[in-house]
């Protein structure tokens, strides 16, 4: 049924800590090992040692330069369905095969009525939805709904592969239903906001925004900045280096 | 959006079949289309090919076409699977109006009536699919539904009147109500894109981010060295001036010749009207496909803000 559920009683999602993620595509890679194995296996690869490479992946990690100039910054920033609340994707499906369940809040495919038509990763802003080419079916994240039940899997691994993968811990899973939970606090301390809220699609997964810079441009007033040149005392010997300086730089 | 020629194909011809089919009702009911049967074979033919050839050419666009019987399934919530129940459903009284008129030489006003009504209902379907989207401003838009309305009954009446022509049969007042529907296309063509031009794109990389509040975003560095599927599908884009050239040959060629061809006919000398009728309906598709292409590769998605777009 591709009718959203009124409402559900977890909201399993992900928060994604934007202040010390470093890039490294560790979890991308991690992901794509876990789920071309996994729920939706396989995620195919078109000409993978080819010329034009391209394959299915259902998380990707971009860079951003913020800001100009000296005080810039870069910001790494892994994008991957967020489960959302109230999601087109799952209400333009003609077939079913897209639907969000109402246990979990995880929007699922299901890979073996799905015909291809391509129309819910139109639906999607976040371009979350990646058609498999081989196998003529969408695919997207899975929240690794075949891990996080999982009891054939140790408990600590029980978690989305991606968040299992982080090397930085950039990465949190839980339910952000819950206000008590790990995950809903972490997000109200540290600022966690929703991707593209005029959307009103009502995303379920939060970014945690990078912490104010600290470098000496922004270095705050109680340390003094070092200063950039030494001041002049004007003593002889300086004004003969200086002269010497001059001479060995012509 | 990429220009899938499936889709141009399909939207193109069954529109131009559904109107097609409210045409044939129309004229049937106002007793302008006497119930004969080799008109009837080929006009309903016509319609029926036209639409059974979209309907085939839109499979192609699928990844699973032999899984498509279940696009039938979810018309409580989604355009694409209401447009597949009407389509199917306007073939009953399309299907037993044709075998009326070609078996039995008559007419059922209530089969036309029906008729006009699912094929009504089905291009509404149609244009909804995309006016629902609120990720692709272009579409968003409350004139792409009436748009595909008014195109299917214009398209529709162009090839109704070479029927008309080859059955030497009255056209004046038929040639009036399509030369007002192809003007009226144009008028509402004209103002969806003077209105896409002007809107407000207020989708950046800064608010799609969440990152703007610490200063310009750019994109660095790409998460993949060629196109994935998001860039491939979504991240089409077609120059402003090739895309000004297309809409004035969607324009001029597409909508206005027919409606001048039209205007001639009604003074031509015998026996010209026909290949007037003939001129019309070749320079209607030409232009109305190249209204679709655009339609389509004129569309932004908002994704592109991520993969460094400035706006969308
Ligand atoms: S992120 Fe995209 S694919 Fe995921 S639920 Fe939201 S709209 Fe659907
Ligand atoms: S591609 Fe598959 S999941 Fe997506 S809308 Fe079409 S049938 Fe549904």
């Amino acid at each position: 049924m591709t009718s959203l559920p009124q409402s559900t009683d977890k909201k399993l999602g992900l928060v994604i800590d934007l202040d010390t993620c470093v890039g490294c595509q560790a979890c991308a890679t991690s992901c794509k090992e876990w789920n071309t194995g996994g729920y939706s296996a396989p995620l195919s690869d078109i000409q993978p040692y080819g010329v034009d490479p391209q394959g299915t992946w259902l998380n990707r990690i971009h860079s951003y330069e913020i800001g100009e100039g000296s005080t810039s910054r870069t910001v790494h920033f892994p994008r991957s369905c967020l489960h959302c609340e109230t999601p087109a994707c799952v209400t333009v499906c003609p077939t079913g095969a897209s639907y969000k369940r109402a246990e979990d809040g995880i929007v699922l495919v299901n890979p073996d009525t799905c015909i291809g038509c391509k129309l819910c990763s139109w639906a999607c802003p976040y371009g979350a939805r990646e058609y498999d080419y081989a196998e003529g079916v969408m695919r997207k994240c899975t929240l690794c709904v075949d891990r996080i039940y999982n009891e054939h899997i140790p408990e600590e691994d029980r978690i989305p592969a991606c968040v299992r993968a982080c090397p930085t811990g950039a990465r949190h899973y839980g339910d952000l239903g819950d206000s008590e939970s790990k995950v809903s606090k972490l997000v109200a301390e540290r600022g966690g906001y929703a991707l593209l809220p005029e959307m009103d699609y009502k995303p379920v997964n939060r970014y945690l925004p990078p912490r104010p810079r600290r470098d000496s441009n922004t270095a705050s007033s109680d340390t003094p900045r070092p200063a950039e040149k030494p001041v002049s005392t004007g003593a002889a010997i300086e004004r003969l280096f200086k002269f010497a300086d001059k001479i060995l730089s012509r | 959006m990429h220009p899938a020629y499936s889709v141009i194909l399909f939207t193109t011809m069954s529109g131009a079949g559904y109107g097609l089919l409210i045409w044939l009702s129309a004229l049937g009911l106002a007793g302008a289309l006497p119930p004969t049967r080799t008109l009837g074979f080929f006009a309903f033919g016509l319609a029926f090919a036209l639409i059974g050839g979209g309907l085939m050419s839109s499979t192609a666009h699928l990844g699973r076409p032999e899984r498509a019987w279940r696009a039938f399934s979810q018309w409580r919530s989604s355009w694409l699977s209401r447009e597949g129940v009407l389509a199917v459903a306007s073939f009953v009284p399309a299907g037993l109006l044709a075998i009326n008129w070609i078996f039995y030489e008559s007419f059922s006003p209530a089969l036309a009536w029906a008729t006009i009504a699912l094929s009504l209902a089905t291009v509404y379907a149609t244009g909804m699919i995309y006016q629902s989207l609120p990720t692709i401003r272009a579409w968003h838009n409350p004139l792409v539904t009436p748009i595909y309305l008014v195109l299917a009954i214009a398209t529709g009446g162009v090839i109704a009147l070479f029927f008309l022509r080859a059955a030497e049969l009255q056209a004046a007042r038929p040639s009036l109500v399509a030369i007002a529907m192809l003007l009226a296309a144009a008028a509402l063509k004209w103002s969806y894109w003077t209105g896409i031009d002007s809107a407000q794109r207020t989708y950046t990389a800064g608010a799609a981010t969440g990152l703007g509040q610490f200063g310009k975003v750019r994109m660095l560095i790409s998460p993949h060295s060629t196109a994935n599927y998001v860039m491939r599908e979504m991240g089409y884009s077609v120059g402003r001036r090739h895309a000004n050239k297309l809409r004035r040959t969607a324009l001029w060629v597409g909508l206005i010749a027919p409606a001048l061809l039209t205007a001639l006919s009604l003074y031509a000398p015998a026996g010209t009207e026909i290949a007037l009728a003939l001129l019309a309906v070749a320079a209607m598709a030409f232009g109305i496909i190249t209204e679709r292409w655009l339609f389509f590769a004129e569309a932004e998605h908002v994704v592109n803000v991520y993969y460094g777009a400035e706006a969308a």
